[in-house]
């Protein structure tokens, strides 16, 4: 594999004299990195140690991921329950899920009798371990990703797809009927919206002509797809919305762990750790996928800019691109996080009739209009 | 129609009936074997339609049971007592659940708690006690439960 | 476990919700058999909570087991105690009054409100929605300090004595209930907005736990539920106590019979229970609160049964006397246990998801059920 970790990307080649603007960025702070590595230690050790250093990063935006995005859940749901929501540990209670995870961490981590224990404890590890590994492709501001893959968006629909499984062996290996039907509900769904998420995602890969986010991205320069791409985009992006949402099995189509129907669905039998794990993965799903509308959408760390504004792109860029990129994944995490606290639960034919019935015949045609207007040129 | 005509009424009906005066509702008594017969005839009747039971309990008198029936017609709105005098050694009578859904509930609790015995119910099991109890009906009033039970 | 799954994957999967399950809202036990998703049979278990309080009340007196009464159907305690109250005073035929009956039916309206606030919430959230829980309780909760100022509890009120009620209102009283009213109708609105419109909400709804107006008949099923099917069976019109029969109101019917119908009823009804408090706050009588009565009350020989409708259905308690001072027998019948008896009825076919629905639309308070 040629790819380095912490790449510094080949700019492609356009409009190449407008992205040397000097603001604080990761990709110097990598960059500089990269460089001193490499003088230190050789080319093949500072490949070593960069792979270290970026599990490393990994695994502690995984931790702060999971802490940020579950004070964010609780601080939205109050928000819209008319409650304040956490506020004692630390200032404003931003601390709380920090004591949370402590409490989990020091708790039991009980396996029951009749749980098959290898699956039983291999599944959340593999839950987060595809989370993890969907980390890869991300570009999380302007020349900082970690693996620049050139079929990055196949990858992401690749990996994505295995979550399931990590679902299906922990309900089966629970030795309970409610994990059961939890793994039995979630492994319908799952299937059956990763359709309609595909379909969504392939509809900005024909606009693009390219499977890697990077390009996704740089095609976006002159405006984001959801504004270059008309009325056929918008319906891709609310189908992706939908979909992911399923996908991550949150609310309202949280049937995997529907708690008024199956108490806590697959992960009933998990305590201490083992249940943080799962708790985690969901959350940093919920950020990956969130993440991943944001790059093929909404520009991902592409500044917003309009056609051939200069002077209004140019102010644009002096936003450093990570906050266009961390503002707009959290914008589409807060949208799923307010779909939660807001609509009633499906019922599980419901949602087989939503996806089968409706979502994949529009995300269909929809398809199709996006081919005949990439063929025929219309987008702007 | 009054308590006077449905009592004039039911006097016809069923002319081996006792009636006990001084009631809100029109009561009699009639005796397990004809339970299950007054029961159907009390329910077909079109001139009475009794298709609601409002309330169906037991009552132990030391020296028998007494099994007690509230009636009323959604149709007339008129309301009437049945009542049953079971043996207390050995207490049966028919079941009505057929004819009345709700009194396969009731049934089942008067079962447990005074020892009733329903011939011909489709599911008589314990309901509120727990599975395997044994020894008597709790509602009973001879029932003696030293730990839980304080005399005052 | 896996011998077990394996042979029940072939035909039926036995599951238990509860005792201790987030739907069954308290320690109900039901046993279901699960084809697939589709409920082939539920099986309910009661008595988790069963307090034997037939057996308790027969040694207490008829001034004490009032109080054990509001720990039945807890949410409406002040029904629950208006019921007891009313079949005492049958009994010794006192004359309550007239203020203490406005009293009395003004308690209850707002007790029902109550009740109907925190089903609404309770149910909404049973189908997955959490925010209306919290709504719910904003109302509900300036009903219990209402309650709390005036009886001095927030739950179990145990305020109607026989003869009347315990103590005088709180000189408060009218003005907070004004006031209760003006937030009711500013907010009520939203309950319709973020539950009853619900695209989601009403497919979950519609055509769930279907019951014809036969079965509720037969079963048993009374209050909001069985007006859902469209039987007449509040017994605020038909036998009319107290002061229900100089009122304005209207008893309310839907014809769907089934969840959704359930929904429309109970939320309809609130608005007919706010049309009561709106009359009555404004005309208490002057008076006493209370009828003399002697310390010691003895019951004559006989019988006593008295029905009112609870926010749940049709309470009855069957008083028989021995003439002591305490009842010889008592029996509630209470309306959970009746329209439990017909989920069975309800479920069978459905989805394990159209349960909660049923359950939820049934009001189920399970003290109330097992006693």
């Amino acid at each position: 594999m040629y790819e380095r970790i912490i790449t510094v990307l080949p700019v492609k080649k356009i409009k190449e004299k407008k992205q040397n603007i000097t603001v604080w960025s990761f990709a110097d702070i990598s960059k500089t990195i990269d460089q001193w590595l490499n003088d230190w230690v050789g080319a093949t050790w500072a490949t070593v140690f960069e792979m270290v250093i970026a599990g490393v990063c990994v695994i502690g935006l995984f931790a702060l991921l999971g802490l940020v995005l579950v004070i964010m859940e609780r601080k939205v749901a109050a928000w819209i329950q008319i409650r304040l929501g956490p506020n004692r540990v630390g200032p404003k209670g931003m601390l709380q899920s920090l004591a949370d995870t402590v409490k989990l961490l020091v708790k039991e981590g009980m396996t029951p009798d009749g749980a098959d224990k290898f699956l039983f404890n291999l599944a959340p590890f593999i839950a987060m371990i595809v989370a993890m590994l969907l980390m890869a492709p991300i570009a999380f501001a302007k020349d900082f990703q970690m693996w620049d893959l050139n079929v990055g968006v196949l990858y992401i629909s690749a990996v994505s797809s295995i979550s399931v499984i990590s679902i299906l062996m922990a309900g089966w290996a629970s030795n309970n009927k409610y994990s059961l039907l939890g793994a039995m509900r979630s492994g319908a769904q799952i299937v059956s919206y990763e359709l309609s998420a595909g379909l969504s995602v392939l509809a900005i890969v024909v606009l693009t002509g390219s499977l890697s986010l990077t390009d996704i991205i740089q095609s976006q320069q002159n405006g984001w797809w959801i504004f270059k791409g008309h009325i056929p985009v918008i319906i891709a992006f609310i189908t992706f919305i939908i979909a992911v949402t399923a996908e991550t099995n949150r609310a309202p189509f949280d049937l995997a762990e529907a708690e008024s129907e199956l108490t806590a669905g697959f992960h009933t039998e998990y305590s201490g750790m083992k249940f943080a794990l799962f708790f985690l993965a969901e959350y940093v799903n919920v950020f990956i996928v969130c993440a991943i509308g944001a790059t093929l959408f909404l520009g991902g760390w592409m500044p917003f800019h309009i056609g051939s504004w200069e002077g209004f792109n140019h102010v644009m860029d002096y936003i450093p691109s990570s906050i266009w990129f961390f503002g707009k994944t959290f914008f589409l995490i807060f949208l799923i996080m307010w779909f939660r606290w807001t609509f009633p639960r499906l019922r599980i034919d419901q949602l087989l009739n939503l996806e089968w019935k409706y979502l994949l015949p529009i995300s269909m045609i929809n398809l199709l209009l996006v081919t005949v207007m990439a063929i025929m040129g219309w987008h702007f | 129609m009054t308590n006077e005509e449905l009592k004039i009424q039911l006097t016809a009906l069923f002319p081996t009936a006792t009636w006990e005066e001084g009631t809100e509702w029109p009561t009699f008594q009639i005796t397990p074997a004809e339970w299950s017969t007054v029961a159907n005839e009390l329910r077909t009747n079109d001139a009475l339609k009794f298709d609601y039971l409002f309330c169906e309990t037991c009552v132990d008198w030391k020296t028998h049971l007494t099994m007690v029936y509230h009636l009323s017609s959604t149709n007339f709105r008129h309301n009437i007592v049945v009542k049953a005098k079971l043996d207390r050694t050995k207490p049966e009578i028919a079941t009505v659940a057929g004819i009345w859904r709700t009194a396969e509930f009731f049934e089942r609790e008067v079962y447990e708690m005074y020892g009733v015995n329903f011939l011909g119910h489709p599911d008589l099991r314990l309901l509120i006690l727990p599975d395997g109890w044994e020894g008597k009906n709790p509602m009973r009033k001879d029932f003696e439960d030293p730990i839980n039970m304080i005399k005052l | 476990m896996f011998e077990e799954v394996a042979k029940t994957a072939e035909g039926d999967l036995v599951i238990n919700v509860g005792p201790q399950h987030p739907a069954t809202h308290g320690v109900l036990h039901l046993l279901i058999t699960l084809n697939g998703e589709t409920i082939k049979k539920v099986e309910p278990h009661l008595g988790y909570i069963h307090r034997s309080i037939e057996k308790m009340c027969e040694s207490l007196t008829y001034r004490q087991f009032i109080y054990v009464t509001s720990r039945m159907d807890y949410l409406s305690a002040h029904i629950n105690n208006h019921a007891c109250a009313l079949c005492v005073e049958k009994g010794m035929q006192i004359e309550v009054p007239d203020r203490a009956k406005v009293i009395r039916v003004l308690m209850d309206e707002l007790t029902r409100i109550a009740s109907h606030e925190l089903w609404w919430g309770a149910m909404a959230m049973d189908l997955g929605a959490f925010t209306p829980f919290f709504h719910a309780f904003r109302e509900r909760e300036t009903i219990n300090d209402i309650m709390e100022e005036t009886c001095g509890a927030r739950l179990t009120m145990n305020y109607m004595v026989p003869g009347g009620v315990m103590q005088d209102l709180h000189p408060d009283f009218q003005r907070r209930v004004k006031e209760f009213l003006v937030l009711y109708k500013r907010k009520i609105h939203e309950y319709d907005e973020m539950v009853t419109g619900n695209i989601i909400f009403q497919n979950r709804m519609k055509g769930v736990g279907y019951i014809s107006p036969e079965d509720v008949i037969s079963y048993g099923v009374t209050g909001p539920a069985a007006r859902g099917s469209g039987v007449s069976s509040d017994i605020r019109k038909l036998y009319p106590y107290e002061i229900y029969d100089k009122l304005q109101f209207d008893e309310v019917l839907e014809t769907a019979g089934d969840s959704f119908a359930r929904y429309l009823v109970r939320l309809r009804e609130m608005d007919q229970s706010i049309r009561i408090v709106e009359q009555l706050i404004d005309n208490i009588p002057e008076g006493d609160f209370q009828a003399k009565t002697k310390a010691v009350l003895k019951l004559p020989k006989g019988e006593f049964y008295t029905r009112v409708e609870t926010a749940r259905g049709e309470l009855g308690v069957y008083i028989v006397s021995e003439g002591g001072t305490t009842p010889y027998r008592i029996k509630f019948r209470s309306p959970g246990f009746s329209n439990l008896s017909a989920l069975d009825h309800m479920v069978r076919g459905g989805k394990l998801g159209d349960l909660v629905a049923s359950m939820g639309t049934l009001d189920l308070v399970i003290p109330d059920i097992d006693r």
